[in-house]
């Protein structure tokens, strides 16, 4: 059987690849596109390192198919920052120390991200609901918690 | 005692919280991790597992999968060698090469449900899968045995009938493979004197370690024989020692490049896949890569041992401790080796006992092989014994800590385990524990505090690091641990502190085993204390040589020059222009070639770090659920370099032994299925099941280490269990002895008592 033609745009860069039918995106990313920036945990939807926007929705990119990025805007977090200038939530998780091994940190970032886009100013709970998706078993989620209330403020700070 | 101690040198790094070297690396994507690797031509390997529990392997047929399209090598057992019993100990937890070669694949029987019994390497993961299909199997099943009391009955089902002691003389057959005995004065003797007595048993369910990144490696096998390997381990030296010995491979001919480490928490303490990727590599003559799935991560890696413990403690009303006694039986899995030593070890090592004995048993199920998990064996020891010092305080009507404190282990004091303390930090950290406003703040109805001690030995071991300088003044320091928890901020900080320059001009890799000496595995809360020591003593011999090339440019005697403020300086003459690291060190050429330095060494004597947690906890007394909605932990970290750091070690230890408590456990069925093999049914702790989590580090400096560093990795992992515990007697009155206190058993409990 033939793979299937598909084209996306991935990171602000228009890309086309073949993948198999089967193939979720998070298999092409990493295994075809060669962007291992995006974390495979556990390939159920269980625990968030593989999170993408796909036209700006957060998903497991474990749990969707390849195909379906046809024509689609996907971002992952190695589009995050803007050459060499870190978005402030990859700042705030650097200086809040918010990552040890660091194997969950794309994930979060991608979910914290979808967050503020949505809820500019949220609570701490509204912070631990959200990241409810993301597992991670360093930092028992305090130093995240923090990191992304402050990037929040932040970005707050800086539209004002 | 370190001769070179900083104490009352100013610092200017250790204590302050820079960003990681590696930081930028990991929040933009670009870090590798072990399934980030890819060569050319490069081949999939997929594993074929045990269904059975205990079953003899009549014969593998893999003719049919090895004629599918694609698929380009198949091991099984019969293609390793035969390993002759031997004790290794590179790890956490003793292993013996025989064993450990039958559980990277089995041979002539299987022990477990997951057991790896054939692997295959194809041009794409699909085809390897496909190609597991194919294989067939034919099976004898045997009877299994599942929990330490049916292992221990008479008529058991024996899971090795040929076992061997650690001499290699074959034992009695049992499904003990192992007991300990440790203690000292007569205990027995000494509990009729008591004016208490409090004795309990408790169980415990197997845990995983849950690290989120899955086990994986890329082996590529030259035509001449060279090895490479690429995976995330704990230790790349550990990786090549296992791989060489199993393969029967000169360690020289192996080389192992570090990955990151997307967690490992001890579970990476040893090898699963990499063994097969090379042998796989090796028929091939292509690069082979493994990549474990979830389930497999579950059903095949180590979980930390279900545990059966007894306690007794006797006191005098007073409170004093007069006598402890501990039965400890841990399952190892269907391999010897579980963490029961370390288990009687700590169980009352952080009290003064004048009459302590424990009696501790490995004992064999039909189960994964148990690995290491963050200070193994501990927290199930002193959930028991801090559950039983609960009780104690609450019968002698003596505040928790007060009674901790009177009996609490201090300098001199003879440990339960054998040697005497030296300079420990669990009396101040107890104190801090009773001074926090925590400690009294007012509670609701259907809340309760616990409290909770605990501790975890430094390992020193064998270490080893390279300090260079470079033309342009900066440093290169190179260590062989993988940094698992921000490691390289801390030998960078030391390393910029030795030198007196800034952070920002050190940096830190971690070699593959070709480029760095030889180190143990990263465990043992030992990085930052042992191979952090080689740094400094690798910084200090570098130092002296640029005073000694300073010397030469100057024409002066050496003994003149002293290095202060990053600079080479002339003691009596500041007329003298100081010479900087890159003055030195562009002009190397012409005093001694380059300046470069390294530190080898085993870091003797272990030390002690000591952990006192304090949780609240509500009762949802409707649903039974738990949840925990004030924590704060105090931990000796004797100097913190990476405050940090150190928080986030306490915080994720203090996380997942809230999770060990309340929810974390393997559920088996009666055939010895893992019926939870997943996040989904495997519920480890999220970011709404958790309140913020307090860290207070405080600083009783270890006397074995140039900035006083104790590690601090492990020992929070140890009270939690008990603090959540304790914290739900308080809330519900209820005495919980087995773990998880899932929602179910409260609310059973609940019932019972209503
Ligand atoms: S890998 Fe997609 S959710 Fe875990
Ligand atoms: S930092 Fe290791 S899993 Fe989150």
């Amino acid at each position: 059987m033939s793979k299937r033609h598909v084209t996306t745009t991935i990171d602000g860069e228009g890309r086309e690849f073949l993948c198999e039918d089967w193939q979720t995106l998070l298999d092409v990313l990493r295994d075809v596109l060669m962007k291992t920036g995006t974390k495979e945990g556990c390939g159920t939807g269980d625990c968030g390192a593989c999170s993408v926007l796909l036209d700006g929705r957060l998903v497991c990119s474990c749990l969707m198919l390849a195909a379906e990025a046809e024509g689609r805007v996907i971002e992952t977090v190695e589009g995050m920052a803007e050459g060499d200038r870190l978005h402030p939530l990859q700042q705030h998780f650097l200086q809040e120390a918010a990552l040890q091994c660091g194997i969950c940190t794309p994930g979060f970032l991608v979910a914290a991200r979808a967050l503020l886009a949505q809820n500019p100013d949220p609570s701490e709970r509204e912070v631990r609901f959200w990241l409810a998706g993301n597992l991670c078993r360093c930092t028992g989620y305090d130093k995240i918690v923090r990191a992304v209330l402050a990037a929040a403020a932040e970005m707050r700070g800086a539209e004002a | 005692m370190s001769e070179k101690s900083t104490e009352g040198r100013p610092l200017k790094w250790v204590g302050t919280r820079p960003v990681r070297p590696d930081g930028v690396e990991k929040v933009t994507g670009r870090a590798r991790y072990g399934a980030d690797f890819a060569r050319p031509d490069m081949l999939w390997g997929h594993v074929l597992r045990s269904p059975h529990a205990h079953a003899r392997i009549r014969r593998i047929d893999v003719r049919r999968a090895l004629e599918l399209d694609g698929v380009k090598a198949i091991v099984t057992g019969d293609d390793l060698p035969e390993i002759a019993s031997e004790q290794a100990f590179v790890g956490e937890e003793p292993t013996d090469y025989r064993m450990l070669s039958q559980n990277v694949l089995a041979r002539g029987k299987v022990g477990y449900v997951g057991h790896a019994v054939a692997a295959v390497a194809a041009t794409t993961s699909a085809v390897a899968e496909e190609a597991l299909r194919l294989i067939e199997v034919d099976y004898e099943i045997l009877p299994h045995v599942l929990d330490v009391l049916s292992a221990t009955a008479d008529d058991a089902p024996l899971v090795h009938d040929d076992l061997c002691d650690r001499k290699g003389v074959k034992k009695n057959p049992s499904n003990i493979a192992n007991e300990i005995e440790m203690g000292h004065g007569d205990p027995e003797a000494a509990f009729t004197n008591a004016d208490v007595v409090v004795d309990r048993s408790f169980t415990t369910q197997a845990v995983h370690q849950g690290y989120i990144e899955p086990h994986a490696c890329l082996a590529e096998a030259g035509p001449d024989g060279q090895v490479t390997i690429w995976c995330s381990s704990q230790g790349q030296f550990m990786v090549r020692g296992y791989t060489a010995k199993l393969l029967g491979l000169d360690l020289a001919q192996v080389r192992v490049v570090p990955a990151e480490i997307g967690g490992g928490f001890g579970g990476k303490t040893t090898v699963y896949l990499e063994p097969l990727a090379v042998a796989l590599s090796q028929r091939s003559g292509r690069p082979v890569k493994m990549v474990m799935s979830r389930e497999e991560v579950f059903r095949a890696t180590g979980p930390a041992s279900a545990t059966r413990i007894r306690v007794k403690i006797g006191a005098t009303k007073e409170g004093q401790f007069l006598a402890g006694e501990a039965w400890l039986d841990y399952e190892a899995g269907a391999f010897p080796g579980s963490s029961v030593a370390a288990g009687s070890m700590t169980i009352f090592a952080p009290y003064a006992f004048e009459h302590a004995r424990s009696h501790g048993r490995d004992i064999l199920v039909n189960k994964p092989k148990s690995a290491a998990y963050r200070a193994p064996g501990a927290p199930m020891a002193a959930f028991a014994v801090e559950s039983v010092v609960d009780d104690l305080a609450r019968q002698l009507e003596i505040d928790p800590i007060d009674l901790r404190l009177q009996n609490a282990a201090r300098e001199g004091v003879q440990s339960s385990f054998g040697p005497r303390y030296k300079r420990i930090g669990f009396v101040e950290t107890l104190q801090a524990a009773q001074e926090h406003p925590h400690y009294d703040a007012p509670l609701q109805p259907n809340q309760g505090r616990g409290v909770a001690a605990g501790m975890w030995f430094n390992a020193g071991l064998q270490s080893s690091a390279a300090v260079m300088v470079n033309a342009d003044g900066s440093v290169s320091v190179i260590s062989g641990n993988p940094d698992i928890g921000g490691s390289r901020a801390s030998l960078a900080m030391m390393a910029a502190e030795e030198f007196g320059i800034e952070y920002e001009k050190v940096g830190v890799r971690i070699g593959d085993t070709a480029s760095v000496g030889y180190n143990d595995v990263t465990g043992g809360s030992r990085v930052t204390l042992a191979t952090g020591k080689m740094v400094v003593e690798a910084s200090q011999e570098v130092i002296s040589q640029l005073c000694e090339r300073a010397a030469k440019v100057w024409d002066v005697d050496v003994k003149r020059v002293h290095w202060a403020d990053g600079k080479a300086k002339v003691l009596d003459d500041e007329a003298i222009e100081p010479l900087g690291l890159a003055e030195i060190a562009t002009g190397a050429a012409r005093t001694g070639g380059p300046i470069q330095a390294i530190a080898s060494g085993s870091v003797r004597g272990v030390g002690m770090s000591f952990g006192v947690h304090l949780c609240d906890v509500e009762v949802d007394p409707e649903t039974g659920k738990v949840d925990v909605i004030r924590y704060t932990a105090f931990q000796d970290a004797g100097r913190a370099i990476h405050p940090s750091y150190v928080e986030g070690q306490i915080q994720g230890g203090a996380a997942q032994g809230i999770g060990w408590a309340l929810n974390e456990e393997y559920v088996f069925d009666d055939s010895g299925r893992l019926e939870n093999s997943g996040f989904l049914d495997y519920r480890m702790p999220v970011a709404s099941d958790l309140p913020m989590i307090d860290a207070v580090i405080i600083e009783v400096p270890n006397p074995d280490h140039p900035y006083g560093v104790r590690g601090v990795g492990e020992a929070p992992i140890v009270p939690p269990i008990p603090a959540v515990v304790n914290a739900l007697r308080a809330a519900t009155g209820v005495c919980f002895s087995d773990l998880p206190v899932s929602p179910p058993r409260v609310l059973e409990a609940l019932d019972a008592v209503s």
